[in-house]
């Protein structure tokens, strides 16, 4: 299967999609702070302008004549695009290549408390391209996460065409809580991502160039055998 | 709120709790910024600013206004609600401050049909007031988040658009108002048709306060809340697109529900 020199860890339509996500994601984040700043669902819960996305008050006042909605909601509903095509890519790719199967299922409580226990032990082995029962759940809830900021951002945006649908999350007003709850979970998702990330930096160079070097994926050879 | 307002209810002293808790909001996001000026994400509001960038926004936004078109089922009504859950004290929300709403007298006001109709004669509160009526309990959505319940009855729309002879395949109809800011605003003609799009003259039974818009206001259920506009004097039906007060601001035009 694998040639000497590398092996493909992660297929390019995984790569596009994980970075198109990334930078849609930051722009929902982003632009999504500044929209709740216009009419907070917590009155106590603010957000400092520089990590919103919509621009100074002194600029979007005089190209917008508010305080960075307009902004905010234009980059809203054009990221929303990025991650839709992310997604019905990705969903597409997940069911029909079966990377969804060998990548998620199953997840048993056994292997998942035999993870945590390792880990608390300091020696959770991490083969790149394989992943341990905390990376599956991990993954997992942060698809169900996005999930939750799809349907609920459906409803936000079209409460009367999705009323149905609105109909599980307490109409349009329990949506704005699915919406800001959902948000807190990916940015919960982002942490240990990232985190995780730097305590095994070699994991991010095959998300870019899609493969690993030759002393990695001997690695991985063994692990799996 | 927009600063101004702030700042001349505050004056007026005609501010309550929650604009002293979203000026302090406002105060405590503007203190952020002088650090916000020193990081990397003030490059945002270069990116924002820039004519390209908001030009390409907006592009995505027409985009959107075909995509929201197409999910709009004429047929389907916006979700109604029992009479109980009717605020009995609605939000005032304008550019302008409560000091500033006209005060239109209902005897000499006229609503003036323009544009692609057949009958331009201008009509009268009464005339409107003898067409045939209904009402609908649904929820009010603002572009900021909020949003109310309440009961706004009137004209349907359609039935004033069939008595004028307004063309049927015309694209938009706008809506003009005698305001502090000659506000306009324009929706598409299927939303115009839409049974629940009225000419409103009645909140909860009543006919309507001068703060909201007295003596007629155009309510749309499936429509954010800056698509009702209010203190309407003329209509137009036209093809030509007449964009808006706040769209032409960078706000969504289609906006709808």
């Amino acid at each position: 299967m694998q040639n000497d020199r590398d092996t493909v860890l992660h297929p390019a339509i995984v790569r596009i999609t994980h970075w198109t996500w990334a930078l849609g994601v930051l722009i929902l984040i982003g632009s999504g702070l500044r929209i709740y700043e216009s009419d907070p669902v917590f009155e106590s819960v603010a957000f400092p302008v520089w990590i919103t996305l919509g621009g100074s008050y002194e600029d979007t006042n005089k190209l917008h004549n508010d305080f960075g909605l307009a902004a905010a909601l234009l980059w809203h509903f054009a990221a929303m695009w990025l991650l839709f095509a992310g997604l019905v890519t990705f969903v597409i790719y997940g069911f029909v290549s079966g990377h969804f199967r060998r990548k998620y299922v199953p997840i048993t409580v056994q292997e998942v408390t035999s993870n945590v226990a390792d880990f608390l032990k300091g020696h959770l082995a991490h083969d790149i391209g394989v992943r341990n029962a905390v990376q599956k759940l991990l993954y997992a809830f942060a698809l169900c996460a996005m999930l939750a900021m799809v349907l609920s951002g459906l409803v936000l945006w079209k409460p009367v065409q999705f009323h149905t649908l609105s109909l599980i999350m307490g109409q349009y007003e329990g949506a704005r809580y699915v919406h800001f709850f959902g948000m807190v979970g990916i940015v919960l998702f982002l942490i240990v991502h990232i985190a995780l990330t730097l305590l095994v930096p070699k994991v991010l160079l095959p998300m870019i160039t899609g493969r690993a070097p030759t002393t990695v994926a001997h690695e991985k050879t063994g692990a799996t055998s | 709120m927009t600063r101004e307002t702030i700042e001349r209810r505050l004056r007026d002293g005609g501010l309550g709790r929650n604009d002293v808790v979203n000026l302090e909001r406002r105060l405590f996001l503007r203190h952020g910024l002088s650090f916000g000026a020193l990081t990397m994400l003030s490059g945002c509001d270069v990116v924002t600013n820039t004519g390209p960038v908001d030009a390409f926004l907006r592009a995505i936004s027409r985009f959107n206004d075909g995509v929201q078109a197409s999910l709009f089922n004429p047929h389907r009504l916006a979700p109604t609600f029992p009479e109980s859950m009717v605020a009995p004290e609605f939000r005032f929300n304008a550019q302008y401050g409560i000091d500033k709403i006209p005060v239109l007298n209902p005897t000499t006001w006229r609503l003036q049909p323009s544009g692609l109709v057949s009958d331009k004669r201008a009509w009268t509160l009464d005339q409107l007031q003898a067409l045939p009526q209904r009402a609908d309990v649904t929820r009010h959505v603002c572009v900021e988040g909020w949003s109310m319940i309440g009961k706004w009855g009137g004209v349907p729309l359609r039935t004033f658009l069939e008595r004028v002879g307004a063309d049927p395949g015309a694209r938009y109809v706008s809506f003009h108002c005698d305001d502090p800011i000659s506000y306009t605003t324009s929706i598409d003609m299927p939303s115009a048709m839409h049974p629940q799009t009225i000419l409103c003259l009645t909140y909860a039974g009543k006919p309507i306060e001068p703060k909201f818009g007295a003596p007629m206001r155009v309510k749309i259920p499936t429509k954010l809340g800056f698509k009702q506009p209010k203190f309407v004097t003329e209509i137009r039906v036209t093809n030509d697109y007449p964009a808006g007060y706040w769209e032409n601001y960078g706000y969504n035009w289609f906006a709808g529900l």
